[in-house]
């Protein structure tokens, strides 16, 4: 059967079999091997990639049950060379040992940050607890989560600052201005 | 490499549609939702069809809570999720966020639907014992739009066994919606979010200070989630109090049906048949008077 699916935002038509699961057609078909395949059962969550935004196990999804829709990889979390601030917390927290369980681990967590800026330690433990990190790495896996959401917290409050200060640059002009025709 | 023996694949587009196949097509097709139990039951070849249907787009259709004064009205593609994070369903039954707190893990959670959970009627699994407390309807819909309903006890015939016929789906659970109602529900697992070893919920519905109705349902401790009828018998027109309880657990202990198994012995699960039923009881209690 032919599947059209869009990964990465980008549209790829395939030729597959039915019963072929989608974290097959992500590493097999597409080359996309950051998506990792591990217990099969879905138990582990190394194979978590996005399903219209929503994270999923891509070893018990289809590849014909993605047809049509959006589908999202750790391929994809980058913004061409600028590491999402999740993959960068990763890097300076140590989130990561061996790196298998990494891919899921990520896109669980860029997912809950999307829906929640400011989890708590408990909050990142329960998002992430379908998911297994055989090297027991869990804390550091949990302070780059945190490093990630206080990084984009600190960079909104810039880019607030810098809203505001221009704003206010904008009044005093206004003030002067109307002083000007008084 | 765990991979499901050949089959063809449909996509129904909406429920008249997907019923049409499935009457085509008859016994040799599956409907397949969040597929969080079918798939690993295919890819181990413990189950093996020659079509499945794919009813996930239906989700517009059949993925709804409406809360009536009546009764309460979900849609079988409801997803765990949506259940879970339902606060109209939490005010009217707290039962089902307890019982979806401890259902496999957030992002199965994201995928499995409530109707796959109760047709897959497995006899561990949580919302058929929630459905089971709160006395649940099934509408299970036929070619023509035919329409039938039916209670929780008539819906599961066995292990892995409803009663939907082939040609048929089911569309809908309600449940009804009486005041003074109190609901919880507990889980004892192995790690977190295992099948049961043994789970209970409870839902009582008081009138002043005495018990109008109570319901108890097991899952893990019989062939299929039960209701047990001598406990609401017990505690209707008593007054709530521990040793009431006391005896509602030594009830379920003994009228539930477990095997030993890797999980645990028979006496651990009557053990926890009898505890979770107590403490199930005494929450759902607290519940109902706040």
């Amino acid at each position: 059967m032919q599947v059209t699916m869009t990964v990465n935002d980008v549209e790829v038509t395939r030729e597959i079999e039915a019963r072929l699961l989608l974290v097959h057609f992500l590493r097999d078909v597409l080359g996309l091997t950051g998506t990792h395949w591990g217990c099969d059962t879905s138990n582990c969550g190394t194979c978590v990639v996005w399903l219209d935004g929503e994270p999923v196990k891509s070893c018990t999804v289809l590849a014909a049950m993605a047809g049509g829709h959006q589908v999202r990889t750790v391929e994809g979390l980058a913004k061409g060379a600028q590491l999402d601030p999740v993959q960068e917390g990763f890097m300076q927290c140590h989130g990561l040992q061996c790196g298998f369980c990494t891919p899921g681990m990520m896109m669980t967590a860029r997912a809950l940050l999307d829906r929640n800026p400011d989890p708590s330690e408990t909050e990142i433990r329960e998002a992430i607890s379908g998911q297994i990190c055989r090297c027991t790495g869990y804390a550091t896996i949990v302070r780059s989560v945190r490093w990630a959401a206080v990084a984009e917290a600190e960079a909104a409050a810039r880019v607030a600052e810098t809203t505001e200060s221009s704003e206010a640059g904008e009044i005093a002009d206004a003030g002067q201005t109307a002083g000007a025709v008084a | 490499m765990q991979v499901p023996a050949p089959f063809e694949y449909e996509r129904a587009t909406s429920v008249d549609h997907a019923i049409g196949l499935l009457e085509r097509l008859g016994s040799t097709a599956r409907l397949i939702a969040g597929g969080h139990s079918l798939l690993p039951m295919m890819k181990l070849r413990l189950a093996n069809f020659d079509y499945l249907i794919d009813i996930n787009d239906l989700h517009g259709e059949l993925g709804y809570i409406e809360t009536g004064p009546d009764e309460v009205r979900i849609g079988a593609l409801t997803r765990h999720r949506e259940l879970l994070e339902s606060t109209q369903l939490a005010a009217a039954f707290p039962i089902f966020a307890d019982a979806e707190r401890v259902i496999a893990d957030p992002v199965v959670r994201n995928r499995g639907t409530l109707g796959g959970s109760l047709c897959q009627a497995d006899p561990s699994e949580d919302l058929s014992a929630v459905c089971t407390t709160l006395d649940a309807r099934c509408v299970i819909r036929g070619p023509g739009g035919a329409e039938r309903v039916v209670s929780m006890e008539e819906f599961h015939v066995g292990p892995y066994e409803t009663a939907v016929a082939d040609g048929e789906m089911l569309i809908e659970v309600r449940l009804p919606v009486r005041p003074g109602c109190g609901s919880a529900y507990e889980k004892v697992e192995r790690r977190a979010g295992d099948w049961a070893v043994v789970s209970a919920g409870a839902a009582v519905w008081l009138d002043g200070g005495t018990i109008v109705d109570a319901r108890v349902g097991l899952a893990a401790v019989g062939p299929n989630t039960t209701g047990i009828p001598e406990i609401s018998a017990a505690l209707r027109g008593r007054e709530p109090s521990e040793s009431l309880f006391e005896q509602a657990g030594a009830i379920a202990a003994a009228s539930c049906d477990p095997v030993t198994d890797q999980r645990g012995s028979v006496d651990y699960k009557r053990h926890l048949a009898a505890e979770l039923t107590r403490r199930t009881l005494r929450r759902a209690v607290e519940r109902a008077r706040s």
